[in-house]
Formats: C-alpha cells, structure tokens, sequence
C-alpha cells in the first residue's frame, strides 16, 4: 500500500530541496512529479508526500485540489483541453467542442470506456492569437481545425 | 510603427539557443552591468521610467527601492510568467524565441536589490514554454553565466524555474507568492503602505517576465536611449496583441503613444473578413470594454486609456466584430472569472457565482428587469470589498457592458 518516489524522482527531489529556502516550497513541484510518475495523484501519494514535507495528507490534499492541473482519480492517456474562453469562443472553440463530442462519443469532463481519452474544457491557455486553441497532454494544437484535429487523432494509439 | 527592442531577436532562426543568442547580443549588457554599483543601476531603471508590463504599470524602480538596503535577511527576484489574463499572450513569444533576454534581464534586476536566487513562476500548461526555458538555464548555467559567477564577474546568482499548476489566481503577485511557498494560491491582504512581497519573510520583488526583459536595454544602451520611445509618462516599447476577430492575430511591438486604431488597421489588418468591428477589449478581459465609436482617439499608453474610461493592462487586446452579441461575451466573462475565483472573500465567491447564473438565466428568455438590476447591485458588492483586486474587475465588466450595450441586455428581460 506504501508508495514511494521513483529513484529519478527521489534524487530530484533532493536537488531541489537545495534550491528553496524552505522546504514547503517543494510541494507543487513534487505533487508535479507524482503526477508524471503514476499519470495521477493517489491517497497514499499524498500521505508520502506529507511525510516528507512534514504537514498532514490533509494539508497536502487541500493544496493539491486547489489547483486544476492535478487529477485525483485516473484519467484517460490522452487528455483533450479545449479552452472555451473569449478569444477562442470567437473563433470557432464551440464548433471544435461539438466535433471532438461527437467523434468520440463523449461529452466534456468525461472519459472513453477503454480510458484513451478524456475531454476538459479549459480557461484560457494564452494561445489566443493562435485560436482556437486544443491542447492534448502537454502539446497545444493551435489554430485548430476539425480536419487538423481529426489527422491528429487519427495518429494516436 | 514596430519598435524592435525586446523582439529584435524573435525571427532570428535558432535565437533561443545560447550560441546564437550570443551572436546577436544576448548578455552584451553585463560588461556595463558590472562597472555599476547597484545603486546606480536601480537609478539607470528610475531614470528609464520603466513602468510593469504585467498589467498594472507600476514605475520598476520604486518597486525595487522598497527592498530595505541594506537587508539583513536575502532577497529574491520573483518572475511572473503565469500569464494566464485572457487575452494575453506576450510571455510567451520571449520565452520561446529569446529566453536568453529573460535570464539576461534577471542577472541585471537581481544585482539591483542584491538578489542571489531568482524564481520564475510559470504556469502549468506552459509546458513547452518550460523546457525551452530550462535549457536556456541549463545552458547558462554550464557555460558559467550563472552560478557561482557571472561570466568571471564576483556574483553568484541562481535561478529557478517553478511551475504552476492552473489558477489564474496564482498570477496576482501575494497569491503567486503563496503558491511559490507550496500553499494555496490565496491573494494576501494589501499592507497599509507600499511593501516589497515578502517570501518566507524576505523582501522580495515580483515582476512580470516582460518588464525584466526590457531592463538589458535600459544597462546596456542608458536610460536616454530608452526614453526615445513612447511618451514622457509611459516610456519605451510594449508587447501588444490582438486576437478575437482580427485579421492579422498576432503580438507585435510598438512604442507606447501609438494610434489604436492605427495599429488595429495598418498592423492588425483591420477586422477579420472586412467587418464592422464593434468592440474591444484593450487590455486583457478585466479591462472595462469600449465600443468602436470611442477608439478614434486613443492611444496605446497608460494615460490615454485611462482619460478614455479603461486601462492597458497587459496590451492584449480582444476585437469584436459586428456580429457579436454582448450578452455572450459577458456570460462567457462570468464563467471564467467564476470558474477562477480562490473563494476567500464571501462576495467574490458568492457574488461572482451568483452573477454568472443570473446572466445564464436571463440569457435562456427567463429574465425579468428585476434581475438585471440585481446584477448591476451585484456590481456594487464586489467593487472594494475583498482582499484582490479580481472581483472588482467583475464589477467592471458589468458596468462596462451593460451601461455600453444596454439595448441588448434589456431586449432579453421582461
Ligand atoms: C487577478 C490578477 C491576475 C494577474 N495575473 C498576472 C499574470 O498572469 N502575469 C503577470 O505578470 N501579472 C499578473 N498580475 C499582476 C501582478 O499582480 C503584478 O502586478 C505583476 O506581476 C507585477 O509585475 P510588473 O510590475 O512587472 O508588471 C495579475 C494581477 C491580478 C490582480
Ligand atoms: S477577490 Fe476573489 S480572487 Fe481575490 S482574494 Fe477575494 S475571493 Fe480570492
Ligand atoms: S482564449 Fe483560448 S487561448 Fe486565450
């Protein structure tokens, strides 16, 4: 039940200690690990983490959902944002959410039963001269287009 | 009209790495960086009239001279590079085609209040934007620009790249000081006078990604140099965009002073498809809105903006074409900043969800008048009183656009 940090994730973790006058600073960038390492954030992730920071799993829990970025509960391997705000809205985001609903058959803040894909909508992403803007795991797809879209879709495994 | 200074490198191929970068002028400011005393870099900036491109333009060097000195605790420089207002996409265009002007500008801001760590605070989905900026760092840091020196020169300096993890909050600078600290991003109250941001109780300063890399000109080429451009009050160049309904979305550089509708037309290419624009939003989506009738005679500068009733901000600006239905716009406002707020003040969070589903209401036909002045009231509650100035941009938005678009609001209410 015990989890811990990968080998490459524990010695970062100690670099980074080094760089911060106090620990606690540390917290975003290892929630940011233990993401990366699992693709979620667990309970028993957050009580490791609470150790090592010395703060209660609760403390750590009440930052982490703070934030939007982190996922508490699985979610699929590719993960679509679609920002819908202003600048994107009016350029065409609407259309492009309709399209990525319907080719997968799921609506937003849902994921595929085989979980390959999850669909968010987003606040802007700060790609509002390039809209719309999608962005997939960590890449933006700008200027996008269903038909762009669908060629990248296609590709994913 | 284009003024290349932060951008002179930008279509230079290969610019963000270190190589090129130093080819074309990359850390050439250091040489007189280091003949000067601190004190005198920090009159060089004051002299500059440097003003914060972050959105509020607050003068750079008075926000620096808040720095006790001396200090009998360390100081830190804090980069904001949350850049998360919508509308605002400049950040980024230094971060990935010039990070090495964002280290420069930090080696000669930090030497100015006698930091030796420097953060910068980006935000989570700027991954790309991170690596890229992470290896320029790592470079610096192998060929001994940073470090324990600065290229030979006795002063150590390290810098630190800190990735957020979505909240728009988290840009406002107390909030973004608390989430550096591995706390909830949770805007601090304001002190009574001007203080320095305090990180683990060390004076530190926050400054956005842009205003630090403006500050290699000012060493290198004076102050003089740099008060060529733009006006006597809002001096230099800035980063503008445009997005929205545009021909041309895009940032580009201009100096401050410049015509808006000049620049929408000549630089901009005018609106998307040959429309009639209709609106714009100046600065980013907290910036109070103007209709196209009002836009003739502004200018891009702080002081322009505010005699016609709005701001800057961050330069990025939002067009609207005839097309556009300011009743959407606003609910799509309403969601955003809903979806946003930290929740610590009752009115922001309770006022600002209240505001949205009141416009989702009015919005699907089953409005009544009563419920638009309810929102106008709304409007009175998140203006002065909560701990950050981001529920009273709501208020702004409901003044802005219904007393501007009036007929619209009420054609939906019985
Ligand atoms: C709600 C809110 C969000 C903000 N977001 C940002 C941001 O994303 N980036 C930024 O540089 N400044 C942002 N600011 C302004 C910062 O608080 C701060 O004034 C700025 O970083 C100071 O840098 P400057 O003086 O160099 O402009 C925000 C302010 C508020 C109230
Ligand atoms: S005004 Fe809103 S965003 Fe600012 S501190 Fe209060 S609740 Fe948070
Ligand atoms: S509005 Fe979509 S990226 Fe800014």
């Amino acid at each position: 039940m015990s989890w811990k940090f990968s080998e490459k994730n524990e010695k970062k973790f100690q670099e980074l200690l080094k760089r911060y006058p106090k620990k606690d600073s540390l917290a975003l960038p290892a929630l940011w690990m233990i993401q990366e390492q699992d693709g979620w954030i667990c309970k028993n992730a957050m009580v490791f983490l609470a150790k090592k920071l010395d703060k209660s799993p609760m403390d750590i829990y009440s930052i982490a959902s703070f934030y939007t970025m982190f996922h508490f509960e699985p979610i699929g391997k590719y993960h679509i944002q679609l920002c819908k705000t202003l600048s994107c809205r009016l350029r065409g985001s609407e259309n492009i959410k309709k399209h990525i609903e319907n080719r997968l058959g799921i609506k937003a803040g849902e994921s595929t039963e085989d979980m390959k894909f999850t669909i968010s909508e987003v606040e802007c992403l700060g790609s509002c001269g390039t809209a719309p803007c999608v962005c997939i795991n960590d890449d933006y797809i700008q200027n996008s287009t269903p038909e762009m879209l669908d060629k990248i879709l296609d590709k994913l495994k | 009209m284009i003024k290349k200074i932060e951008s002179k490198n930008f279509e230079i191929e290969n610019a963000h790495s270190l190589h090129v970068a130093k080819q074309h002028g990359r850390y050439s400011s250091l040489e007189r960086l280091f003949s000067m005393s601190s004190e005198e870099v920090l009159d060089e900036v004051d002299k500059s009239g440097l003003r914060g491109k972050g959105g509020g333009g607050a003068p750079t060097g008075g926000k620096w001279r808040l720095i006790p000195n001396p200090s009998d605790k360390p100081t830190y420089l804090i980069v904001n590079a949350d850049e998360s207002e919508p509308g605002t996409f400049k950040d980024r265009q230094i971060l990935e085609y010039d990070p090495h002007l964002l280290l420069e500008g930090i080696i000669c801001s930090s030497y100015a209040i006698k930091a030796h760590h420097a953060y910068i605070y980006i935000r989570g989905e700027y991954a790309f934007w991170a690596k890229r900026l992470q290896e320029a760092i790592d470079e610096a840091y192998s060929e001994g620009i940073i470090g324990k020196t600065i290229l030979g020169h006795d002063y150590e300096l390290d810098i630190t790249l800190h990735r957020g993890a979505g909240a728009y909050i988290c840009g406002e600078k107390s909030a973004l000081v608390e989430s550096l600290e591995g706390k909830r991003g949770h805007p601090r109250l304001k002190p009574q006078q001007k203080e320095p941001e305090w990180f683990f109780g060390c004076p530190s300063v926050v400054n956005n990604v842009e205003t630090i890399s403006s500050v290699p000109y000012i060493i290198k080429e004076g102050f003089v140099a740099y008060r060529a451009y733009g006006t006597e009050k809002s001096p230099g160049t800035m980063l503008f965009g445009m997005s929205g309904h545009i021909q041309n979305p895009g940032v580009y550089e201009i100096q401050f002073g410049e015509s808006m509708s000049e620049f929408i037309d000549k630089i901009g290419g005018g609106v998307k498809d040959g429309k009639k624009l209709k609106a714009i939003i100046p600065g980013g989506s907290s910036t109070h809105v103007l209709r196209a009738d009002e836009i003739e005679d502004i200018t891009l500068d702080y002081e322009s903006l505010r005699a016609h009733g709005s701001s800057l901000g961050t330069g990025g600006m939002i067009l609207m074409d005839e097309t556009v239905f300011m009743p959407d716009v606003v609910k799509n406002l309403f969601e955003f900043y809903h979806h946003e707020s930290c929740g610590q003040c009752t009115p922001c969070r309770e006022g600002v969800g209240w505001s949205d589903k009141l416009m989702g209401k009015i919005l699907d036909g089953n409005g009544t008048k009563k419920d638009l002045d309810t929102l106008i009231d709304l409007s009175f509650i998140l203006n002065g009183k909560t701990i950050c100035v981001f529920a009273p941009s709501v208020a702004y938005i409901i003044d802005s656009y219904i007393s501007k678009f009036k007929d619209e609001f009420y054609s939906l209410v019985k």
